[in-house]
């Protein structure tokens, strides 16, 4: 049953932290395990043995922020059979897509000592905005277990055990008291992908949305809540505008407050 | 067990000492005792091993939305409504593997599931449970499928009802007509009764293995005087329901007005985040994740608790049938107290307001009965469709 060749895998980086590669190789046992399955073919970050494509499965890190990336992300999907975007940043564009309600040459002027040398995009933007992708993973760390479950379902050829659900399912299967109804404090559990396993309920904080939203969120019913619970306008447009800031609906709803 | 066994309906008087002797025999029978105790911000269902565990002299103040713990002023052991959890968890726990396979070869072998059936002891159950509970009996065990699972779990259970002495703000029990006294399906039922520098329990036999418990903790005799003041803290506590539900033709109204505005003004409230349907007590529905591991060596199916709030859930070839938020919310509230009459015979709903309290933003079933009913499309050719 062992089939003749080993998947070839390939992991990249765009404009990112590398934490969503780093929760890859936190996989411990796991990672072992994958390199029995896979050929893991290119992934700098662990390694600097690098073989050449096509690859079977590209794991990508990472939103597009510079002219660079635009052409090297159309090389990748290229090479690539199935293209997985991990993490907020390939999935969303990331916090760096704070730059999109801002003009980035005030940014540039602020930091460098000349603009010569920068070429950067007025926006950061997702893989999708760019290229087909196969599956958005979402998270900012993405989920180490959720990453093992999307990578054996590809191996498997079977769909992705991962719901679009509410995070407040996930805190009621695990047992969690709700914060919002229980202490008042505002949540963004209710619009917020599943995924975490409503890590921050569980210390007694209100979710910050990191998964980005889940299917069809009513973002503007919660945020009437939260205002109801004391947030400001700006607290609102805050909240929504942070590692997801770029993702509708998201997006609309964080222009809709502010002062 | 020495003492005199009391006949099934007999009531009896029982100190607190009383209550850790009753707590202490259940544990020393083997049972798995769970009971109220303070949870993180809440009153929550747990392992209990003595009478120090129970959240004595705590109450909770619950409206749509919101729920406080606060202080009473004595000390009494049940003097709460119900908290965010049911006894569903233990019951039909929200995950639970199905079945698990392993690759031998070029075979597939089956490998067996164990079932964890700890013998369970339910210590707090109030009237509006036990009718969910029983709810749920029909659900999974009394059709032609049965739950296996289910069943073995619910097997030999050893129920001790609490009558309600405090109603809370959401509650609406003596619409559904489940509470707040226990009425049946326990082995003893107790009320709790503070009065004077006095603490004693009322302790109703329910069912022959309770008598039989019953007879080896330290008891009096019930006077009629003990007798009246039970029945008036039940009485009490019915006249202080936080709600009401009028369920006059509840069948007909529900399903006569698909398209009633209603709808759409609670879909604008409505997050759709499934808190209610995780929350009541009688909600069954679950969905099945399919996994295989990384070397595609073992494979396993888990059953988890689903809601018809999610788009998934009614997601078939094409897309969800219940898209639009206004559908799902129609589905829950018209499925759980309309069509349940028709599915299983009887209201879905049990009245215990959970769904109110739990609901990030308030939205309240009995409310939203009453915004219906009050310019309701009257009877006549029913309406369909509506999405
Ligand atoms: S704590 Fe947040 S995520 Fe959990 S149930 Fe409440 S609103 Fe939902
Ligand atoms: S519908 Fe609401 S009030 Fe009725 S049983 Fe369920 S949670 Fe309780
Ligand atoms: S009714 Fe409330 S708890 Fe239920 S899905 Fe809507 S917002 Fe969530």
């Amino acid at each position: 049953m062992a089939p003749a060749r080993r998947p070839r895998l390939a992991v990249w980086k765009f404009a990112s932290c590398d934490g969503c590669q780093l929760s890859l190789l936190d996989c411990e046992d796991d990672i072992l395990a994958l390199a029995e399955v896979v050929e893991i073919a290119s992934f700098p970050e662990a390694s600097s043995a690098m073989s050449k494509g096509p690859y079977d499965i590209s794991l990508v890190e990472g939103s597009v922020t510079t002219p660079h990336d635009a052409m090297r992300i159309k090389k990748v999907r290229r090479q690539s059979r199935h293209l997985v975007t991990i993490g907020a940043c390939a999935t969303a564009g990331g916090i760096q897509a704070l730059r999109n309600f801002a003009d980035v040459d005030d940014f540039i002027a602020a930091v460098y000592a000349t603009s010569r040398y920068i070429k950067t995009l007025a926006t950061s933007t997702p893989i999708s905005a760019h290229v087909p992708v196969d599956y958005e993973l979402h998270g900012c760390p993405i989920d180490k277990t959720q990453l093992i479950e999307v990578i054996s379902a590809f191996l498997a050829g079977r769909k992705p055990a991962i719901p679009n659900q509410s995070v407040c399912i996930e805190c009621k299967q695990r047992g969690t008291v709700c914060v919002m109804v229980a202490r008042g404090t505002p949540c963004l559990g209710p619009v917020t992908h599943a995924g975490c396993g409503a890590i921050c309920p569980s210390f007694r904080r209100g979710c910050y949305g990191c998964f980005g939203p889940m299917a069809r969120p009513n973002t503007t019913a919660l945020a009437r809540e939260w205002r109801l619970l004391g947030a400001s306008e700006t607290d609102i447009q805050r909240v929504y505008r942070t590692f997801n800031a770029a993702t509708e609906p998201f997006k609309t709803e964080s222009e809709a407050h502010g002062d | 067990m020495g003492g005199h066994v009391l006949a099934i309906g007999a009531k009896a008087m029982m100190t607190r000492d009383g209550l850790q002797a009753l707590i202490e025999a259940l544990l020393s029978r083997g049972y798995r005792l769970i009971g109220p105790r303070l949870g993180e911000g809440a009153i929550v269902y747990d392992d209990i091993g003595g009478i120090a565990d129970l959240p004595a002299g705590w109450t909770d103040r619950q409206e749509a939305g919101s729920y406080r713990l606060e202080r009473r002023a004595d000390a009494a052991f049940f003097g709460y409504a119900v908290g965010p959890q049911s006894w569903k968890r233990f019951l039909h726990p929200p995950v639970e593997r199905l079945w698990q396979a392993r690759r031998e070869g070029d075979e597939l072998a089956i490998l067996p599931i164990e079932i964890e059936t700890p013998k369970f002891a339910f210590l707090g159950v109030r009237g509006c449970e036990l009718r969910a509970i029983q709810i749920q009996d029909r659900v999974f065990t009394g059709g032609s499928q049965v739950d296996v699972a289910y069943g073995a779990r619910r097997r030999g259970n050893f129920i001790v009802a609490v009558n309600c002495g405090t109603a809370g703000g959401t509650c609406f029990c003596v619409s559904m007509a489940s509470g707040p006294k226990a009425k049946g399906g326990f082995d003893l039922a107790l009320t709790e009764l503070i009065e004077g520098g006095a603490h004693e329990f009322l302790v109703e036999i329910g069912s022959a293995t309770g008598a039989d418990l019953f007879a080896g903790i330290p008891q009096r005799t019930a006077s009629g005087d003990d007798i009246a003041a039970a029945e008036a803290v039940v009485a009490r506590t019915a006249r202080e329901m936080g709600r009401t539900l009028d369920n006059t033709g509840i069948k007909e109204l529900l399903q006569g007005n698909p398209n009633h505005p209603r709808w759409d003004t609670v879909a604008s409230r409505c997050l759709t985040c499934a808190n209610c349907t995780m929350v009541c007590p009688t909600c069954f529905c679950t969905t099945v994740e399919d996994g295989s591991d990384l070397a595609g060596a073992t494979a396993a199916r888990v059953r988890k608790w689903d809601s018809c709030f999610t788009l998934d859930f009614s997601f078939v070839h094409g897309g969800p049938v219940r898209s639009e938020p206004r559908a799902r919310y129609r589905q829950w509230m018209t499925h759980k107290l309309a069509n349940w009459i028709d599915q299983f015979g009887k209201s879905g709903c049990v009245g215990c307001g959970r769904c109110i309290t739990w609901c990030p933003v308030g939205i309240d079933i009995t409310e939203e009965v009453a915004a219906i009913r009050a310019n309701a499309r009257t009877a006549g050719t029913p309406e369909k469709g509506g999405a």
